[in-house]
């Protein structure tokens, strides 16, 4: 199989699973049991995991808070700075129409919960544009949420500037870094952000582990009540094989990401120049230059990605697709729709992911069997007639 | 997620193409929900002695539209349209809930192609039919009344 959606999710790696074991069996303690040395043993890996993962992301080790998802983070974040806004006089909270639906569905929530949501536009790129930041923020603003990269179109946003918008007017400041963590640099400090989501399984950790890095000084409301753990912001008893785990994936994808990037690049670079090459009636999604390094989204004009999608499973290519087929609802990706595509075209469009696992050699494979298949489904398209 | 008939039919779909002075031609669906279909018809002696079919949509749109061409193909056109897209749903041994849809658009792309013989030829077309409006219209609003 060519595995190209390393955006969806990745295998946990070999090394990573080998820090993990022991902590199911021999190193089984609860880290709060600290009276014998298994609670002892697992409250120190614990603690060193936050470690590492604070030295991954440039934060202090105390703004670290585990979480069990991505998706649970930016809840978190979103719902938590929201509420604390709102018992300082705030209503208002600011995000963009390109989110993944872990922000954009806590929005909504919050939407009908009384607040207002300002839903910021971006250009044909993917960009969300500062001005309309500046437009849009003022002292009603309790949270500006904003991805680092997009998921889809792998567009990189401009967070540092946006951030200092948000708290020029007094905002607080979110980013979901989920498809950035592990990829590309993600510097909590230099990036200037209050809040910000990581995800584990998009680097090789299992799934079912994130994290919210959290300002010091910043008090959101608990996110689950309980026991003490998470200093008592998020009860429940710490997952410590997954967090051990999410904490080498991420010092492994970091110590590596200058040779992975540089490989993951070239792969990229070759698909997106070779489909432009070998098929004609194709736009690329996303910034050119700002994007992720291991993100290729196309459209292809007059066909369907659902379609494609099949074929290429039947020849072993696992991909994705942003077509309302493979959403399971009648409308294409909102992240498509968003930069201007127009339905038809949204339709039509495939994302291809590639990984560290991935090799030129797969990249040249694919080269050879998609140019037939959109061929193919052309040749019984209705809209293809006339071309 | 689709039966193998689903996807031996996605695979090699029968009788795509067109006919040239096709003596019906009907198209359903639009661009923007994702499928369009669009069916030929060769009618002799109100027989449907041939049929050709072109699609955009999904892997269910392409199989139900080749199913749809194989079922009526043959047949007389009083027969045609008497398809159901229950009948191309069992012919595909099932469909995956939110891909009915595809089954009813095969249904009225036959329909539509029938209709447009009927207007050229100056034959009756029955008004119960739909011809395609996405299943907003009175004669499928929901599969109960269509019944």
């Amino acid at each position: 199989m060519i595995y190209f959606d390393n955006a969806a999710t990745t295998g946990v790696s070999p090394e990573v699973l080998d820090k993990m074991l022991p902590f199911f069996k021999e190193r089984f303690g609860n880290p709060s049991s600290q009276f014998y040395e298994a609670g002892r043993s697992a409250k120190e890996a614990l603690e060193n995991a936050r470690e590492i993962i604070a030295g991954c992301l440039n934060c202090d080790i105390n703004e670290v808070f585990f979480t069990a998802s991505g998706s649970e983070a930016d809840n978190w974040a979103v719902k938590g700075a929201a509420e604390a806004g709102l018992a300082k006089g705030k209503n208002k909270i600011i995000t963009s129409a390109i989110e993944h639906h872990a922000v954009l569905n806590t929005c909504k929530y919050l939407e009908k919960h009384g607040y207002e949501v300002v839903y910021l536009p971006v250009d044909e790129n993917g960009t969300v544009l500062p001005q309309t930041l500046k437009d849009a923020v003022d002292d009603k603003t309790s949270i500006v949420s904003i991805m680092l990269a997009n998921n889809e179109i792998g567009t990189i946003e401009p967070i540092a500037e946006l951030a200092g918008i948000a708290h020029e007017a007094g905002a607080l400041f979110h980013t979901d870094a989920v498809q950035a963590a592990g990829h590309i640099e993600t510097d909590f400090k230099a990036l200037g952000v209050d809040l910000l989501s990581i995800s584990g399984h998009k680097f090789h950790a299992p799934k079912g582990v994130g994290a919210l890095i959290t300002r010091k000084g910043l008090r959101l409301p608990n996110l689950i009540h309980g026991g003490g753990q998470e200093k008592g912001r998020r009860a429940g008893t710490e997952n410590v094989p997954y967090i051990v785990g999410m904490a080498y994936a991420l010092k492994f994808a970091c110590d590596n990401m200058e040779e992975n990037t540089k490989k993951i690049k070239a792969i990229r670079d070759r698909l997106i120049s070779g489909i432009e090459e070998k098929i004609p009636y194709v736009k690329l999604n996303g910034h050119r230059e700002q994007r992720l390094p291991g993100n290729v989204n196309f459209s292809f004009k007059y066909i369907e990605g659902e379609s494609l999608m099949l074929w290429l499973d039947m020849n072993s290519v696992a991909v994705s697709s942003g077509s309302a087929c493979a959403s399971g609802s009648l409308d294409p990706s909102h992240v498509l729709l968003a930069i201007g595509l127009p339905h038809e075209i949204a339709h039509g469009s495939l994302r291809l992911s590639i990984g560290d696992l991935n090799t030129m050699e797969e990249a040249d494979k694919l080269l050879e069997i998609l140019p037939p298949i959109v061929e193919k489904l052309r040749a019984m398209s209705p809209l293809y007639e006339n071309k | 997620m689709y039966t193998e008939k689903v996807m031996d039919h996605f695979t090699n779909p029968r009788n795509v193409g067109e006919i040239e002075n096709a003596d019906g031609v009907g198209t359903v669906g639009n661009a923007k929900c994702g499928d369009i279909m669009k069916m030929y018809l060769k009618i002799e002696n109100d027989v449907i002695v041939d049929i050709k079919f072109k699609t955009f949509g999904c892997g269910a749109a392409i199989a139900t539209s080749s199913m749809a061409t194989e079922l009526v193909k043959g047949k007389s056109v009083d027969e045609a349209l008497e398809l159901t897209n229950k009948a191309v749903v069992e012919a595909l041994g099932g469909l995956p809930p939110q891909k009915i849809h595809c089954s009813v658009l095969a249904e009225e792309a036959i329909s539509a192609a029938v209709e447009d013989y009927c207007k050229k030829t100056g034959r009756e077309f029955p008004k119960n039919k739909c011809t395609g409006c996405c299943g907003s219209c009175s004669a499928h609003k929901s599969d109960e009344e269509r019944e």
